[in-house]
């Protein structure tokens, strides 16, 4: 009864404090202005759209990896997920929710370009570390 | 089950190489010693790995020392967390003066909690130490979730800004979650115990890599509007 209680609680509250986190890193990189290569390499102009995102993701894999940012990475793809599922079904009922997650989405496909971003600045640097060796 | 699988063992090296670049990123960003006990208890749970390792190929994995060893030291380690826990609740009250009350009573309810567990399997079962330490560890996780919510709830009340102390106390409730949603799901179905294994011990690497991220990526001077995040369309 006990283990019971403490499962659902502890699911919900994983919840609550998934989709904030995911929010937090979210926050953090919309401070951040993408340069204008990879506006053109993304196809982001000004606001990202969700319909993005996977592309984008196709792109960031194919740079190599920074283990720093490989969680965050995967937990914006987590919740991606959960905001097209939500958008899929809860959403259809509730018109200001739809949008919400539309913007949420939006949100996800820009933090996957500033981590793309990074990730070439990363290897450019390598590059030249390379060169200079 | 004969022993940890490849996977595993490769989930526990990247656990471990994750905790020490949690205290190299600390280092390198000039933030160790602002957060010494998150650092003190990443390098606690190195010291703990190795310890468990050494267990392992001693007496192998089976073996009721590796087991005892495996749960008193995840024990320790909560304990070890709710300390470093304590040290955020002190950085988010700092303006309260709080920080010896806090103190006293972090220590009230580890011992709250040891007592009631023990309480608890007392009465329900034969196998007192084994079952005990589960149900511990349980507790331990759900109290340190129920703190996170609490110090969450501060940080909203406080209008908290530095971006780096709301990551590490999300991360911080993400973690605690997930352990004490897992261990009590083990508590309900003990014969899922060998495939939660695993799964456990990718739980485990989410915590360092989060902190990781924050230290690198969040500078101290930066700053986020929580309730923000905490905002949701009716």
């Amino acid at each position: 009864m006990m283990a019971a209680f403490i499962f659902v609680v502890s699911v919900v509250i994983f919840l609550q404090f998934f989709v904030f986190y995911c929010r937090s890193l979210i926050a953090v990189s919309s401070k951040q202005a993408l340069s204008p290569e990879v506006q053109e390499v993304t196809g982001i102009q000004k606001a990202a759209s969700g319909e993005d995102f996977n592309r984008v993701m196709q792109l960031l894999h194919l740079c190599p990896e920074r283990p720093e940012d490989r969680k965050g990475i995967q937990a914006i793809g987590a919740y991606f997920r959960l905001l097209s599922f939500v958008g899929s079904t809860v959403a259809r009922l509730i018109p200001s929710m739809k949008s919400w997650t539309e913007l949420e989405r939006g949100n996800c496909t820009y933090f996957a370009a500033i981590a793309l971003e990074r990730r070439i600045s990363f290897s450019r640097d390598m590059l030249a570390q390379q060169i200079d060796a | 089950m004969s022993g940890p699988g490849l996977s595993q063992y490769l989930v526990w090296c990247l656990c471990t190489l994750f905790e020490i670049a949690v205290v190299m990123c600390a280092l390198k960003k000039g933030a160790f010693r602002q957060y010494l006990l998150l650092n003190f208890y990443m390098l606690a749970s190195v010291a703990v790995t190795v310890a468990r390792f050494d267990v392992l190929t001693s007496y192998g994995f089976t073996s009721p020392q590796y087991v005892y060893v495996y749960y008193y030291s995840d024990a320790l380690l909560t304990i070890f967390l709710y300390f470093a826990l304590a040290s955020l609740y002190a950085r988010v009250l700092s303006e309260l003066k709080a920080e010896r009350y806090l103190r006293f009573a972090t220590l009230l309810l580890l011992a709250g909690t040891a007592l009631f567990s023990y309480a608890v399997v007392q009465q329900s079962t034969t196998k007192l130490l084994s079952k005990f330490v589960v149900e511990l560890s349980q507790n331990l996780y759900f109290v340190g979730l129920v703190l996170t919510y609490i110090l969450w709830g501060a940080i909203l009340k406080m209008r908290e800004t530095r971006t780096r102390v709301i990551q590490l106390v999300l991360s911080l409730g993400v973690y605690f979650s997930l352990f004490a949603a897992d261990y009590a799901l083990r508590n309900l179905y003990p014969s899922t115990r060998s495939v939660l294994v695993l799964v456990q011990q990718m739980i485990g690497c989410f915590l360092p890599l989060a902190w990781a991220y924050a230290f690198w990526f969040s500078p101290e001077e930066a700053r986020l509007a929580p309730s923000r995040l905490a905002a949701v369309p009716r």
